[in-house]
């Protein structure tokens, strides 16, 4: 599967978004987009998976465009898994998983279907779930079944947005962990929204750092984490130390002066290429 | 059901097969078939209660008829078409039968359009009545009465004006949901507001047309089942039947749907489409049956709510389950309005408020506590 974004803008009416993305990915990668909120990260999700329509550029799905495939067609090709939220009529964990073999199959639901999604279940360890409704689950048991139905359209890309966002710090390791297992055995490329700056750093192998709407940096988290970057992009003073051969990433304080105009001082980064930002942020970034 | 065979039981294949594996694997299926076996065991239920409850109804009334005799009068009507005009056949068969099998329609047709809609807009307060949709087809159909579009080009008129009509209200609720993301109760109240400007247009049409027709006005408002006639139920029947079997077909993307816009879009649902076509042939079926039963409101909301306790949200089987439900739901509600101050015989949608309006309360009451 390769993974390309071409001069991707967006805009929700008159607000800009995303604005000239560019991206190449073309390895199973576990890939983390981090960045502060509002900034365009699951925007830049649902650009991928065609739940929205960019404004400008092509996402690429292997030379395909998506906005030229079926919705259906792109679903066999990308999972989601979105932030887990309250089901009004919450189905049982089998029947919610089952609904990931949707673009797969028609009305009726096959031994096959059923095959693969026991299967799963059993890979995540939550087969004892099965029969239990969904919305009486734990928050990292609802995430674990969320990924599973992202794992049941049996994609080769899986798109996450902040699956990590509620759990206590064994879920969050637990998610990563099989995330990046994934990666490895299934040959699958992640691409995950989070705000775990320190877990992101323990699991990603590229990590993508957005701000106002554009790709600010990308590159592994050791090239991507430096207290500049970390400055520039959420304005908060940080340490950055190393454990165990990872960043570690110590916010001190919020920077005092008022970030600079988003956009203004952007360095864009394309390809893949493990680049760090190019150079140190500007001096001027920080001064009124 | 599922394809090979009845599933479930110890003696089907999955449970042999699991216990030669002896695997975990195996027996979720296993599990899993026994859950939907229940499932479609609560449906037979269902189905034998509505038997039931329909020949009940047909005993009741100042003709006395045994249980039984009911069954046996409409098999011999059935078998030999030249029957002796007894007026016990006469009785079941002209009286009471029609009232019956629209009654059976008419709670089919609206639980399962409830349903349906309350998948589709993740609402647990909508349905036909509640959103409006009846109450805008209940005008187009009154319009189309008095003005007697029905004798100029006979009783389709009636339903498709009923049908224009009721897709004033559909239109409303297709603009809110997509520029507005309401929430459920601002969609139950945009629906209610409708419901009050086309029940009050509706009645000054009616009262105006003729001046006597006050009580008129009022049955045709709260919904009855005695215009029921044998000439009306064939067009009632098969847009009921055509508009279920679509929405059966579509029960996956119900629940797909059920995970949101965004979510349903990334597992390959056209959500804006499907949501329109699921909206207009709620509405038809909606109309077909307002056109000649009136307004009957709660059958909608009450039958999801009830069958969901007991089978859970999967729309495959809830649909069907609670259409079934609605229906001797209806018929009992019209037992009970036919006997409860007899020989007067109350509107049907008197008692369908008596059990819909608390639990609407309830539902409302309760929503505190939940996202909504």
């Amino acid at each position: 599967m390769r993974l390309k974004l071409k001069d991707v803008e967006f805009s929700y009416s008159s607000v800009k978004v995303l604005d000239d993305v560019c991206l190449d990915l073309d390895e199973p990668k576990f890939v983390c987009v981090l960045g502060p909120n509002g900034v365009g990260k699951s925007t830049l999700v649902h650009c991928i998976n065609r739940i929205l329509k960019p404004q400008k550029g092509v996402v690429l799905l292997d030379q395909a465009n998506v906005q030229e495939m079926g919705l259906k067609e792109v679903a066999r090709k990308v999972g989601y898994v979105p932030q887990a939220s309250t089901d009004m009529f919450p189905l049982t964990v089998v029947d919610t998983v089952l609904m990931g073999r949707h673009p797969h199959s028609g009305w009726n639901t096959s031994e096959r279907d059923l095959d693969i999604v026991t299967g799963i279940l059993g890979l995540l360890g939550i087969d004892d779930l099965a029969l239990r409704s969904f919305d009486e689950l734990s928050a990292g048991q609802k995430q674990k079944v969320l990924i599973a139905r992202g794992l049941a359209q049996e994609p080769q890309l899986l798109l996450l947005d902040e699956p990590t966002s509620n759990l206590d710090i064994r879920h969050q390791l637990e998610v990563m962990e099989l995330l990046g297992d994934l990666v490895r055995s299934r040959d699958l490329m992640v691409v995950m929204v989070s705000h775990d700056l320190n877990i992101t750093a323990r699991y990603a192998h590229l990590v993508i750092m957005m701000k106002g709407g554009r790709i600010f940096a990308v590159g592994t988290p050791e090239q991507v984490f430096t207290e500049e970057n970390i400055r520039s992009v959420y304005g908060v003073e940080a340490q950055v130390v190393t454990t165990g051969a990872k960043p570690y990433v110590v916010p001190l304080a919020a920077c005092k002066a008022p970030m600079a105009g988003e956009g203004s001082d952007l360095v864009r980064v394309e390809g893949m290429a493990p680049v760090g930002h190019a150079e140190p942020a500007l001096p001027s970034d920080m001064s009124p | 059901m599922t394809s090979n065979g009845v599933p479930g039981t110890k003696a089907s294949p999955f449970g042999l097969l699991s216990a030669f594996k002896g695997r975990n694997d195996a027996s979720i299926k296993g599990q899993y078939r026994t859950y939907l076996f229940n499932k479609f065991l609560f449906m037979l239920s269902c189905g034998a209660l509505v038997v039931v409850i329909s020949g009940v109804s047909a005993t009741l009334g100042s003709y006395d008829l045994r249980f039984l005799e009911v069954y046996q009068i409409i098999f011999d009507h059935l078998l030999k078409w030249s029957e002796p005009e007894t007026v016990k056949v006469f009785v079941v068969w002209q009286l009471r039968l029609p009232r019956i099998i629209m009654g059976v329609v008419a709670g089919f047709g609206l639980a399962i359009a409830g349903t349906a809609m309350q998948g589709i807009m993740k609402n647990p307060l909508a349905d036909p009545y509640t959103t409006g949709i009846s109450a805008g087809a209940g005008f187009g159909a009154a319009i189309a009465i008095i003005l007697n579009f029905g004798v100029v080009v006979g009783q389709y008129a009636i339903i498709i004006n009923a049908f224009l009509f009721s897709l004033i209200p559909t239109f409303i609720i297709v603009s809110l949901t997509r520029f507005r993301r309401p929430t459920p109760s601002m969609m139950v109240l945009a629906g209610i507001a409708t419901m009050y400007i086309f029940t009050a247009m509706t009645s000054l049409f009616m009262i105006s047309a003729d001046p006597n027709s006050v009580q008129a006005v009022y049955v045709w408002t709260v919904g009855t089942l005695d215009k029921a006639s044998w000439t009306s139920i064939p067009i009632v029947f098969a847009i009921v039947v055509l508009g279920s079997v679509y929405l059966q077909v579509m029960a996956k993307n119900l629940n797909v749907m059920g995970m949101g816009d965004a979510g349903a879009k990334s597992l390959g649902v056209n959500v804006e489409r499907t949501r329109v076509l699921i909206l207009a042939v709620i509405s038809l079926m909606t109309a077909a049956i307002v056109s000649f039963t009136g307004v009957i409101g709660f059958i909608g909301l009450v039958s999801p709510h009830v069958v969901r306790i007991f089978l859970g949200s999967d729309n495959k089987y809830l649909l069907p389950a609670s259409g079934l439900f609605g229906a001797a739901l209806l018929l009992g509600a019209d037992a009970v309005a036919r006997t409860i101050i007899a020989p007067t015989i109350l509107p049907v949608g008197i008692i369908t408020a008596f059990i819909g309006g608390p639990l609407f309360l309830y539902l409302i009451m309760r929503r505190e506590k939940e996202v909504w």
